[in-house]
């Protein structure tokens, strides 16, 4: 059952596709053009990662003339907070779980 | 460049108990033991051995990464597409062991022991955090 994390850790762990996203997110909306021109491959490509972003809801676009301007969606980003408090009560657990075990087992 | 901003720690826990480090040490190092407290594992305490830690919910796959016995373990934790280190340090003191476990991003020394890394994680996450500051 893939978790909103899982997916986007899956998108962003392409580090072409994470690069695209980083610089959406420091420098604001950019168009596919300026994107190519930065990233070092095709553009198809940096469409072809564009498109995998915003499946995961982690970029927009919004067609302006005959561009496409494409922009961060930081909202997206708070599944990977919940997922930090997530494993920090994972490990809460076990640490509860580890010092049971501890006082179970023989010296 | 002294500290060690590079390095993201997901998750910190850090807990007194009144058990030596020995103890301790079987409890993180022994499958049998491991099983009981964390998951299912193939675990061995050699360096480079990758291991699997499974439950019901999916795997995590794992590969060691320093073993001193009664003081510290460091393994990779890659689960969700993540590469993690998870490393645990056994302090001894008056009334037992404290006890650390770091749930962190690679630092660049991890990354090159560990092959076959994606890398750029803990830029990323550094980055993130300027992001997440920003927004409410």
């Amino acid at each position: 059952m893939p978790q909103p994390h899982d997916i986007l850790f899956r998108t962003l762990a392409d580090p072409t596709r994470r690069a695209i996203f980083e610089r959406l997110c420091r420098d604001g909306d950019q168009t596919v053009g300026v994107l190519t021109a930065q990233s070092g491959v095709s553009q198809p490509a940096v469409s072809k990662h564009l498109g995998v972003l915003k499946q995961a809801g982690l970029v927009r676009d919004r067609p302006e003339g005959r561009q496409t301007h494409y922009s961060a969606q930081l909202g997206a980003l708070a599944a990977l907070n919940d997922w930090t408090s997530q494993m920090a009560g994972f490990w809460q657990s076990r640490f509860d779980q580890l010092q049971d075990l501890l006082k179970r087992m023989d010296q | 460049m002294t500290n060690t901003e590079t390095e993201t720690r997901f998750v910190v826990m850090e807990r007194e108990v009144p058990f030596p480090p020995e103890k301790i040490w079987r409890a993180l190092t022994q499958p049998h033991l491991i099983e009981e407290w964390l998951m299912k594992n193939d675990f061995k305490p050699e360096v480079h051995h990758r291991f699997k830690l499974s439950a019901d919910w999916g795997a995590v796959d794992c590969r060691v990464l320093a073993v001193e016995p009664n003081k510290t373990l460091s393994y990779t934790w890659a689960a969700f597409g993540l590469e993690s280190v998870v490393t645990w340090t056994l302090l001894p003191t008056d009334k037992g062991t404290q006890l650390r476990m770091e749930q962190s991003g690679f630092r660049p020394d991890q990354q090159q022991a560990y092959h076959g890394a994606k890398g750029g994680w803990q830029r990323f996450f550094a980055a993130l955090e300027q992001v997440l500051a920003r927004i409410e």
